[in-house]
């Protein structure tokens, strides 16, 4: 579905991804590891068409998106939960969720996105960041869920969630993987990260440097716990 | 009590136009990130505009009002797609620059061809005279010009607030990066919000024609209290440009009416109160810090 190789991206003079390369097949869930500042989210910036100083291969669905921008990457599929949730401020709950054109063949309606939430039914007239913060992390996965996306690309969705909401998070990202969506995530949380995910790929300092499986993961939990310095 | 009911009046009608030219102002400033300062330049032009067409074709004050904003909003578009864009990625320096720079060149062609010398534009036949208000009578047009632009304003804020290109405008305004990466094709509304700012400057000019002095300096004056509008408002806020706009106006006119013992405060008092609002809310009194990407 997803293919990365050689992947390279510089901030200005910095270098922060090095010919990092990976794959993520249809219908997987893989994480995306590493330590604060190694380029995880300038990984998935590059793949969005949001990161302007970049060279390698990027395809989706056997596809090279090559400099195609980010709305036609968005209108092919991709949906992108940022770091910071992508709340809009001038929109309402509801308009935040119907902003985007649906893309995929399988969208969920907005009625399923409240039945689900109903959280986000209660504020559905309010403005979007006067919600809380696991409310904005779930309203912008219902987002791209309402888009149809076929691609997600989940930066951090648990990041500063309480355990509940954290479990919530894995529920909806489940489900989706029961209807067939594939999801690159960007997870710092080991133990959410093995019980959504298939694979796990390990970044560090720009470069790929390991890919494992949940097994593996468990057994080695421990060490990359102390490496990524949590 | 009815000399300040009276400058009110007045001053509601001068913030009017300010309203208008702050709404073009702000919608452009929000979408494109540009400063438009030609903003001036097409309020002449939308005045010139009426004039030209009266006294050369006797196209008449109504059909003037449609056309020629919408006349303008193509020659914004034009301009935009010829060289507003290529400001994105310059420094904004540049940005003040060409859109100066169009304002003297817009300027000097009127100049060239009618002189400096303002030309006279009647009011059209059914807003002549004077409306009697009980405490005092109030000239028909300009309570035209009052109720035309209130509806204008309303009527902006009803599309942005309601329709759908409404909310992938606040939405590009507020994010543009995250916008396109929702699927959003941002660049595709900019050169007709161009063009829409560009209209509501040329409306402006076209309703002032009657009223104010038709010159090629006409927008030059006019402009630098906008700007004043605008940052008092919160630049790239539609709801505060339109609010300090009509605001501004009253505070003008009752300046003028009261401390006419100090005439300089009664000039600079639109300066006096944007430093006032600046040292208090460095965003203006409804803007907000830049939101990231
Ligand atoms: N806008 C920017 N300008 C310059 N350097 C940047 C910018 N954004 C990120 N960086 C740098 O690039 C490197 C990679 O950043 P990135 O945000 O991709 O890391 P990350 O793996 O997502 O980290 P985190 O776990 O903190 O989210 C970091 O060293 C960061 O300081
Ligand atoms: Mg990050």
């Amino acid at each position: 579905m997803l293919r990365i190789e050689n992947l390279s991206a510089w901030y200005g003079e910095a270098q922060v991804l090095r010919d990092a390369g990976l794959h993520v097949d249809p219908g997987e869930v893989v994480t995306l590891v590493g330590r604060n500042g190694a380029g995880k989210s300038t990984l998935l910036r590059c793949v969005m068409g949001l990161h302007t100083g970049w060279r390698g291969t990027v395809e989706l669905g056997g596809t090279a998106l090559g400099n195609l921008s980010a709305d036609r990457r968005a209108r092919l599929g991709l949906g992108w939960v940022p770091d910071d949730r992508g709340s809009y401020a001038t929109l309402t709950v509801t308009e935040n969720l119907t902003l985007p054109p649906t893309v995929g063949p399988d969208p969920w309606s907005l009625e399923r996105v409240y039945e689900a939430f109903p959280a986000l039914y209660q504020r559905r007239n309010s403005a979007a960041t006067t919600l809380s913060g696991g409310e904005q992390q779930m309203l912008a996965l219902a987002r791209v869920l309402r888009m149809g996306a076929r691609m997600l690309l989940c930066d951090e969705p648990t990041e500063g969630l309480a355990p509940l909401l954290v479990q919530q998070v894995g529920d909806l990202l489940r489900e989706a993987k029961r209807h067939g969506v594939t999801v690159l995530l960007v997870e710092q949380n080991l133990r959410f990260a093995t019980s959504v995910a298939d694979r796990h790929y390990l970044l560090a300092e720009g470069r790929v440097t390991a890919a494992m499986e949940n097994s593996e993961v468990r057994s080695r939990e421990r060490e990359l716990l102390s490496y990524l310095g949590i | 009590m009815t000399a300040l009911l009276q400058s009110t009046f007045n001053g509601l009608v001068s913030g009017a136009f300010y309203a208008l030219l702050a709404l073009g102002l702000a919608v452009i400033f929000g979408m494109l990130r540009v400063v438009n300062f030609a903003h001036g330049a097409f309020y002449m032009l939308g005045a010139f505009g009426a004039y030209v067409l009266l006294a050369e074709a006797g196209v008449p004050f109504w059909v003037a009002l449609v056309v020629v904003p919408l006349a303008l909003a193509l020659l914004g578009m034009a301009l935009e797609r010829a060289f507003i864009h290529r400001l994105t990625r310059l420094d904004p320096l540049y940005n003040f620059l060409l859109t100066f720079g169009l304002t003297l060149i817009l300027q000097d062609l009127v100049k060239l061809r009618y002189g400096v010398q303002s030309s006279p534009y009647e009011a059209p036949a059914g807003l002549r005279g004077s409306v009697d208000f009980g405490l005092f009578d109030f000239p028909t047009y300009r309570v035209f010009i009052l109720g035309f632009a209130v509806a204008v304003c309303v009527g902006v804020w009803w599309a942005l607030a309601r329709t759908r290109v409404g909310m992938i405008v606040r939405a590009a305004t507020e994010r543009p990066e995250l916008t396109r990466a929702l699927g959003i094709n941002v660049g595709r509304w900019i050169t007709p919000v161009f063009g829409f700012g560009i209209a509501l400057a040329g409306l402006a000019g076209v309703l002032a024609a009657p009223m104010r002095a038709v010159n090629p300096l006409m927008g030059a004056d006019l402009i630098i209290v906008v700007f004043a509008v605008v940052v008092i408002g919160g630049l790239g806020s539609i709801f505060g440009s339109v609010a300090a706009g009509f605001g501004i106006g009253m505070v003008q006119a009752w300046a003028e009416a009261y401390l006419s013992a100090f005439p300089i405060v009664a000039q600079t008092i639109v300066f006096i109160v944007m430093a006032a609002v600046l040292l208090w809310r460095p965003a203006g009194l409804f803007g907000r810090a830049e939101a990231p990407a």
